[in-house]
């Protein structure tokens, strides 16, 4: 498991989650993302194309992140959900808090 | 299979990965066990050690793994003092998507086959049916 931090040219934070976002990590992600917050990103990809399953204490620190990101006019994006993870977000209703694209690119094309 | 699992957060990832490592092929798809087995166990281990064990190092949670023709049977005790599952508030409300925690037994419901609790409420059964 571990997290990787990238900024591209215009700015976008893309953040990648290679293995699983669970109670055990949740905290390191979110104080990732809040760092680059602090120093003044507001644009936010969260990358889970190479994540195998997330629970629901990963979801929770997403809604987290995106309330944060959002009172600081920001906004978060998520790309790279499997059929699985995308099903999670369905039956959480979670879907309809974020804006949910295939890929990374397509979420940093539409910013 | 057996194990007893540290009240520690830190470890439930790797414990996940310890458990599903040794359950052998054939009666979950690979995709079930990537997803459906490993999503529960996180959430079953992630409650027993958040509200059962209250991470206190000096416990543990013991986690069982049934296997039979037709079913995996995860249990997971956490010696605690259980908690009132009638009254869990529904995650897909409204006043409750921006909560941030709230929805693990409503994850693992949707996850598993079915889910059944101890009389004390401090153990839970989460059965996954072969296929």
């Amino acid at each position: 498991m571990r997290f990787t931090v990238k900024k591209d040219k215009s700015g976008v934070v893309v953040v990648g989650v290679d293995g699983q976002l669970i109670v055990g990590n949740r905290q390191e992600l979110k104080q990732k993302v809040l760092e680059v917050l602090e120093e003044g990103s507001r644009k936010f990809v969260i990358d889970f194309s190479k994540t195998g399953y997330i629970d629901s204490s990963g979801l929770g620190v997403l809604v987290s992140l995106s309330k944060k990101i959002r009172e600081q006019g920001g906004e978060l994006r998520l790309a790279g959900l499997n059929a699985d993870l995308q099903t999670l977000f369905e039956l959480t209703k979670l879907d309809t808090l974020f804006a949910i694209t295939r890929t990374a690119e397509e979420a940093l094309a539409a910013f | 299979m057996r194990l007893d699992v540290p009240s520690d957060l830190g470890v439930v990832g790797d414990a996940v990965e310890l458990v599903a490592s040794h359950l052998p092929a054939g009666t979950l798809s690979p995709r079930r066990v990537t997803f459906n087995f490993r999503t529960a166990l996180a959430e079953a281990l992630g409650n027993a050690i958040r509200y059962g064990t209250g991470e206190d190092p000096a416990k543990t949670v013991r986690v069982r793994v049934e296997l039979s023709s037709d079913a995996v049977r995860i249990h997971v005790l956490d010696g605690g003092s259980g908690f009132d599952r009638a009254h869990l508030p529904d995650p897909t409300q409204a006043d409750n998507l921006e909560r941030e925690d709230g929805r693990g037994l409503w994850v693992i419901r949707h996850l598993v086959d079915d889910v059944a609790f101890n009389e004390k409420g401090n153990g839970i059964c989460l059965t996954l049916r072969a296929g």
